[in-house]
């Protein structure tokens, strides 16, 4: 078998091995780290509910709430630890919104307080905010026209 | 305490996170690419009706994902064309997520003013 025969061979089977096991894997840790997320956002809101506050509000302050704390954990750092363990299941919920916004702000604040933290802190959050904006323009729009 | 939704909370919101997690590693989107697309579809789930009730079903395991921002805004976009016509169209997204936006922007913003980067090990 010649060499060139003999790497396909052996990276079809990194391919098929490797990837799903791996993949399975990061798969549990971000359903579990991500419900997990989510619970204590359940836990909060139920917390705050029993104040009597409106639905709207309940889930208003549970976010940033959230947001708070997920800003926190990645100053001090932790957040990164938990990422390295959790994956996507960091990513997804706000607490990662947060993590996203802190993150580079921080990393580039060598850069000044205008455009480094300033600016760098829009680096992931802002497209999230352009497109989720122009989204919701746009169905607004057809809203109005359709109702 | 209702645990039948805590625990609607935690597969839910497990599941929105599960499948990013394919995303990244099937299709090598970038966390970025990830969160953009995840907002664009909470406004239209949201449009089309479908995220309502997820949100009645799993409660935070609905609006904590970042799918849920996009709910905010398409929720706040019908209240507010509701209430004021036309003029909704581009107040009411931004109005709905207010709270969330100014929280982050402004947490995010006193967070790295006060700690500094760790050394990445």
């Amino acid at each position: 078998m010649d060499v060139k025969a003999r790497e396909k061979k052996y990276s079809k089977l990194v391919k098929k091995k490797s990837p799903s096991s791996e993949l399975f894997k990061d798969m549990c840790r971000a359903f579990v780290v991500g419900g997990l997320i989510c619970v204590v956002g359940q836990l909060l809101s139920f917390y705050i509910e029993s104040f009597g506050l409106k639905k709207e509000d309940v889930s208003s302050i549970t976010s940033s709430l959230l947001i708070l704390i997920g800003a926190l954990l990645t100053g001090l750092g932790w957040y990164d630890n938990i990422a390295r363990y959790g994956k996507a299941g960091t990513l997804v919920p706000i607490t990662g919104f947060a993590n996203s916004i802190v993150s580079p702000a921080m990393e580039y604040k060598t850069e000044g307080y205008i455009l480094g933290v300033g600016a760098k802190m829009f680096i992931i959050a802002g497209p999230v905010l352009v497109y989720g904006i122009s989204a919701s323009v746009i169905y607004g729009v057809v809203y109005y026209f359709m109702k | 305490m209702d645990f039948t939704m805590l625990f609607n909370a935690f597969w839910v919101g497990g599941l929105f996170c599960l499948l990013a997690q394919i995303l990244i590693d099937k299709t090598r989107m970038t966390p970025a690419r990830i969160m953009v697309s995840y907002v664009v579809a909470g406004v239209i789930l949201t449009a089309i009706g479908v995220y309502e009730p997820l949100v009645k079903f799993a409660g935070c395991g609905a609006t904590v994902p970042i799918i849920g921002f996009g709910y905010t805004l398409a929720k706040g976009v019908v209240k507010a064309i509701d209430e004021s016509g036309l003029l909704g169209v581009l107040c009411g997204g931004v109005k709905g997520a207010a709270c969330g936006i100014s929280a982050a922007i402004f947490f995010g913003f006193v967070c790295s003013l006060l700690f500094k980067p760790k050394a990445k090990k």
